[in-house]
């Protein structure tokens, strides 16, 4: 009775602070995979490599006096972090990392859970996550702050329908939501082949839906200073931040599960194929900041609902024929 | 005992998140707690074995038309005090809830839970589960109810491009 709680209450922590560590490290690779191909060196000061860099930020971040403005709704503005933090964490409950192995003779699942809603399970969190922007953006009291957040959460719930769509094609092929059996199905071919469209509708949407760029009109600092988090300082604005990043992970780690086989490839362990797998989507986010310039915001939406919703809708009314006529 | 210990927490959370939708001056707050509402009735769902349910619940209710609610409410900016006069909105209200009250009394005591004395979810058949037990009865037994709630969404739809596009 006790012994599984305490095994799942390691696993949380494990798994909470791994992803702490790779946001951190993730905004050290971003300055230095966007400094080499902008010809820069990045930052090379702190630490060997400038490696200790992320945890001067946090120190830095810490330490600053934390500002609430005068006219700002107190309770939600405090509440609308971690809103974007909690969500992009939780996500990570049904997240298969590696199939499951004995050690010490004992069985070891590297998941939380396995729900057999488990897909169903991300979408519903992860689409809560778009109440810390909203939240922040209104509670603020201010013009840029609104105007951000109101970009933000337009933006997101045009390109969620095209994610939604995109993610059900793998889910025909497999026959389940649970990510676990997904990822079993993978085996034999990633589904990465045969639903190709459906991966690159995935990938824009995925950038869409973490207000990255090009998409991130939510803080065009040229425009609108820096979006709905324009009034936060100090902690609240680093949960901002790690939410951000948290969901650029969550995102990576669900085209990883659903397109590229999970930890399924050959030679290596699981667990190496798998993180692997969910850096390299990481490493295009980057490339992507750094090759595009910015939409405009109706570009943005005919994009989203002219474009990608028809393809991943065609995708997915030839991906039921196929699969009917195969089984 | 935990299973009831949770479903008292989420009960409690339920009618006074509710509550709080209904007392705040602030419509914005108002959404924000029906926003804890809808998580506590999910997590009644989930109790009830009805996981397709209370996944869907988050992603529809939560995660996209209480947005819009949220959207609507910040551009008219009305200022605290409610933007509805309406006096006689007490009356109209509790007509309504009395009405949706008796309805889903009646259902759950025509469902015959309390004469079983059991209240939670049958086990499955061999191979079954959540979401599979729905999509069979939705495509077989409910499919004209099923046919006809898209054929009120595609209408709906074709609505809003009517009014959208430009002649």
């Amino acid at each position: 009775m006790l012994l599984p709680i305490v095994f799942t209450i390691i696993k949380i922590l494990i798994i909470v602070t791994v992803i702490l560590l790779a946001v951190a490290y993730m905004t050290y690779a971003e300055r230095k995979v966007i400094g080499a191909m902008q010809v820069r060196l990045g930052p090379t000061h702190t630490g060997p490599y400038g490696l200790l860099q992320p945890i001067a930020d946090a120190v830095k971040l810490i330490a600053k006096e934390d500002l609430t403005p005068d006219m700002v709704d107190r309770p939600v503005f405090i509440i609308a972090p971690l809103l974007t933090m909690v969500p992009a964490l939780a996500g990570f409950a049904v997240i298969p990392f590696a199939d499951n192995f004995t050690m010490f003779g004992m069985e070891i699942k590297p998941y939380i859970t396995d729900l057999n809603i488990g897909l169903l399970y991300v979408l519903a969190i992860s689409s809560v996550g778009t109440y810390g922007v909203i939240m922040s953006g209104w509670a603020s009291n201010s013009k840029y702050a609104l105007l951000g957040s109101l970009r933000s959460s337009a933006q997101v719930l045009s390109y969620e329908t095209a994610m939604g769509l995109s993610l059900v094609a793998p889910v025909l092929l497999a026959g389940s939501l649970s990510l676990r059996e997904i990822t079993l199905a993978q085996a034999g071919m990633w589904f990465v082949v045969p639903q190709i469209v459906a991966f690159v509708v995935y990938v824009i949407a995925a950038v869409a839906e973490t207000n990255r760029a090009p998409f991130d009109l939510a803080e065009a600092e040229t425009e609108i200073v820096a979006g709905f988090h324009v009034e936060y300082s100090s902690m609240k604005f680093a949960l901002f931040f790690l939410g951000e990043y948290a969901n650029m992970y969550l995102v990576s780690t669900i085209a990883t599960v659903m397109f590229l086989g999970g930890w399924n490839g050959p030679l290596l362990p699981p667990l190496v194929w798998f993180v692997i797998k969910v850096l390299f989507i990481m490493f295009i986010f980057l490339w992507l900041r750094a090759t595009l310039p910015r939409l405009r915001f109706d570009q943005l939406m005919s994009l989203g609902w002219k474009v990608l919703i028809p393809i991943a809708l065609a995708n997915l009314m030839i991906t039921a024929i196929v699969v009917h006529i195969v089984r | 005992m935990m299973a009831q210990v949770a479903f008292y927490i989420l009960a409690v959370l339920a009618v006074v998140s509710a509550l709080g939708v209904i007392t705040r001056e602030n419509p914005v707050h108002s959404a924000l707690w029906m926003l804890l509402t809808f998580f506590s009735v999910a997590g009644i769902f989930v109790q009830l074995g009805a996981e397709f349910v209370a996944a869907i619940q988050v992603l529809v209710y939560a995660g996209a038309i209480l947005v819009l609610y949220l959207f609507v409410v910040m551009l008219l900016n009305p200022r605290a005090g409610g933007f509805i006069r309406m006096p006689a909105k007490y009356i109209i209200g509790s007509a309504v809830s009395i009405v949706v009250f008796f309805q889903i009394a009646i259902t759950v005591w025509s469902s015959g839970i309390f004469k079983n004395g059991t209240i939670g979810p049958l086990p499955y058949a061999e191979g079954m589960n959540n979401v599979r037990a729905y999509g069979n009865v939705l495509f077989t037994k409910y499919l004209v109810p099923f046919e006809i709630a898209s054929l009120l969404l595609l209408v709906a739809m074709i609505g809003a491009i009517v009014i959208a596009r430009k002649d």
